[in-house]
């Protein structure tokens, strides 16, 4: 009965609101505008609608409990980008006139055509653990942070990790090392990384591509990895390229305590699409695992049971859900800190960019945000927008995700240099680029 | 260079014959299942002329529709057999509402219709059953899972997945059934005459919206078929709506109005898919598969411009 009632109801939606981006109207005026560029719909929305969730949640729970930061509501605005550049930069401009404070892309195509714009317009790009490597020096990009890891930080820790089985980086001579990626920015973005540690450690690696719209028929792509057999494999996928990986990897009998994904291909949807011979499926994070932290249960409480969100309370502390939590906990331990800055309550985007310039997520600050050991530390500095925090490895049972390292330091010393050579031939290419003129508020 | 190109696949073959079974296994699988998309295709193609664009999304809300039943507490062969009755009743719904009104309109304005339908049904399948990709529920419908393998030589090992043992299986009953129906049954014959000429099998009392309601049904059919066999292999997700486009250069190739062509259509373009991907893929960097399919497609068209089973269209000017 529910179900033909949706039926009808949402025939005469669907037909209003076709498949077009739609933004509702938020008032900006009386709060801290954030907008967020979220996908509910599309190829990608397995991912997205659990960041979606966890960002909004988050957000929403402290205008409940709180009546927002510092006194001040936050208001919410999401735009439906699909996971599509285009889109993303129209929900971009429909936005931005609103005093946006700061924009989270969730996708490194959007982030990459958002990054010229944030200069301009002065409103800083938030891409959490996604968007350009390069973007982390802040002395090249002071609009951007990719704070707590860029993708460059996350090859590393892959390579570490499997250096760390195999007994000592020199020991990885001589292995083949498999990197499946959907081919797009997104999983280009770390080859160059992985290309110069392969040569550095003398490892051998093959690139399996995924082109967007084969993401559920990688059937050939599994059989190559089934004729080259590499000692392990890496996985850079999204939405429904990592189920359907983790489901070939099991096809082909492909040892899965030897396959990593990166952290967007953590979801619990993604190996548990891969049933009982997923187990053993690792992949790296950086928030908390589970719902047992009480900021969580705030959540719950006073948003999601209270029928003011659209998550199914089922998902509330999987991972792509806690995810979307920690990256409001950045967006909103951002705005206090420009609330502190600037003494103003109610921020501008140049306000917000000096406070995550100043961003210093501690123990202590996340046990009062109810988040403890919700994720390592966290410091931005000026020079530093993702501060190559270290990451730990969770290891699918079957049923769901357990901790199954410690916390990994990314090589700094080795992707530091490197970014920093990226970022200014970044610049060079892109000329001209505006020179750092924002004092370091630190 | 032309050692790699014209010696080493074959000696790769011979070296490994495990290996090339597989690959031809995994071709003939895939062949398979871009001929049941095509399918449905060609039903709509032969009695309207029309290239149905919604059939990807049709996949799509067909595999949902199962699945969201199931969900819903709907026991699955019950939810396999309301699925079908959606899917008559979006065929009637189609006839009536965009189809009828569009009696005599040119071909492109019909193509159209199907794309607004496709985006139609995006909306409406995302606002009813959500954005997320659901599990097909292929053990409940009692479709067999695990695999078998055959073991050759010291390290051979060819793996055949059952549920693509099942894909075969059903995606060959269902062409001899729509064989046996097109052929030997009244309304198929009708469907045939409508195919031929609209106006003359109207003249003989042929109901022209009966045969658009069976056809479009019957396509219905063949994408609630090939969802519940993608969704098996991956998830039930709107990504598949765009896999269904493979069956572009399986219809080139078979031709848009023949039955067996989407058959030997979708093998050709499977195994050699597979087979260039695997062999030759790693020459030029290997993701050659999304375009090779088009490239033999193209090869063929060059000597049959009408695809392999396709009809002959004269215009005398």
């Amino acid at each position: 009965m529910k179900n033909f009632k949706q039926f009808a109801i949402g025939s005469a939606v669907a037909l209003a609101i076709g498949a077009s981006g739609y933004v509702a109207e938020a008032a900006a005026e009386d709060g801290n505008y954030v907008p967020l560029l979220t996908y509910r719909t599309g190829p990608y929305a397995g991912s997205g609608i659990h960041i979606a969730n966890g960002m909004n949640d988050y957000l929403q729970m402290l205008n409940e409990r709180d009546g927002g930061i510092g006194g001040v509501k936050i208001v919410i605005e999401e735009c439906e980008t699909g996971y599509n550049a285009q889109k993303g930069v129209e929900c971009y401009e429909a936005t931005k006139g609103k005093n946006a404070v700061v924009y989270n892309p969730y996708s490194t195509g959007i982030t990459l055509q958002l990054i010229p714009k944030a200069a301009v317009d002065k409103i800083p790009v938030l891409s959490m653990g996604y968007g350009l490597s390069a973007a982390a020096d802040g002395n090249t990009f002071p609009w951007v942070f990719n704070v707590p890891d860029t993708y460059w930080d996350g090859a590393s820790v892959a390579i570490k990790y499997i250096g760390e089985q195999e007994g000592g980086l020199e020991n990885l001579k001589g292995k083949k090392i498999g990197y499946i990626f959907l081919d797009a920015g997104y999983g280009r973005e770390p080859i160059p990384l992985f290309e110069q540690m392969a040569e550095k450690f003398g490892f051998e690696l093959v690139k399996y591509a995924v082109p967007g719209k084969e993401m559920q028929n990688q059937s050939s792509q599994w059989l190559n990895v089934r004729r080259d057999r590499p000692d392990y494999m890496i996985m850079w996928g999204w939405g429904a390229m990592s189920p359907t990986a983790i489901k070939e990897a099991v096809k082909i009998r492909y040892p899965m305590d030897k396959f990593i994904g990166v952290w967007w291909s953590a979801g619990d949807d993604d190996a548990a699409a891969g049933g009982e011979g997923a187990k053993g499926y690792k992949a790296m994070n950086f928030s908390g695992v589970g719902s047992d932290y009480p900021a969580i249960q705030d959540i719950k409480k006073l948003v999601v049971d209270a029928g003011k969100s659209q998550t199914d309370p089922e998902s509330i502390g999987s991972t792509l859900y806690n995810r979307g939590v920690l990256n409001s906990v950045i967006i909103a331990e951002g705005i206090r800190a420009a609330q502190q800055l600037t003494g103003k309550k109610v921020i501008t985007g140049e306000d917000m960019r000096a406070g995550l310039e100043t961003l210093d997520l501690t123990n202590e600050r996340l046990a009062e945000l109810g988040l403890t050991g919700f994720a390592h530390p966290m410091k931005v500095t000026c020079e530093d927008h993702a501060g190559s925090h270290p990451v730990f490895i969770q290891q699918w049972d079957g049923e769901k995700w357990a901790v199954a390292s410690g916390w990994i330091e990314p090589m700094k010393d080795l992707v530091r240099p490197l970014l920093e050579a990226a970022a200014k031939d970044y610049a060079e290419k892109n000329a001209p680029w505006p020179k750092r003129t924002e004092a370091c508020p630190n | 260079m032309l050692y790699d190109i014209f010696i080493d696949p074959f000696v790769q073959m011979v070296e490994m014959p495990d290996f090339f079974l597989q690959v031809l296994w995994e071709g003939f699988v895939a062949g398979i299942l871009y001929a049941l998309i095509a399918l449905g295709f060609v039903l709509i193609f032969k009695a309207s002329g029309v290239f149905n664009f919604a059939q990807g999304i049709m996949v799509v809300f067909a595999g949902l529709t199962l699945v969201g039943l199931h969900e819903n507490g709907v026991p699955a062969f019950l939810a396999l057999i309301l699925t079908i009755g959606v899917m008559g009743v979006l065929a009637y719904g189609i006839e009536r509402v965009v189809m009828r009104p569009l009696v005599n309109q040119p071909d492109i304005i019909l193509l159209m219709a199907t794309i607004g339908l496709t985006y139609f049904l995006i909306g409406f399948g995302e606002f009813v059953f959500g954005g997320e990709p659901k599990r097909m529920i292929a053990e409940e419908l009692g479709l067999p899972t695990g695999s078998t393998a055959f073991e050759m030589g010291e390290r051979g090992l060819v793996i055949l997945q059952h549920i693509d043992i099942a894909a075969a299986v059903i995606a060959i009953i269902m062409v001899t059934a729509l064989g046996i129906f097109f052929n030997k049954t009244r309304i198929g014959r009708a469907l045939r005459a409508v195919a031929d000429d609209h106006q003359a099998a109207l003249s003989v009392g042929i109901s022209l919206n009966q045969i658009w309601a069976i056809v479009w049904f019957a396509a219905g059919l063949v994408a609630l078929a090939t969802g519940i066999m993608w969704g098996a292999r991956s998830d039930v997700s709107f990504a598949l709506e765009i896999v269904a486009f493979k069956a572009l250069p399986v219809l080139i190739l078979g031709g848009f109005t023949s039955i067996p062509g989407a058959i030997i259509g979708g093998l050709i373009i499977g195994f050699g898919e597979k087979i260039g991907e695997i062999y030759w893929g790693g020459l030029v960097g290997g993701g050659i598969e999304s375009w090779l399919a088009y490239i033999i497609a193209l090869i063929f068209l060059l000597f049959r411009p009408q695809g392999l089973f396709g009809e002959k269209i004269i215009e005398r000017v």
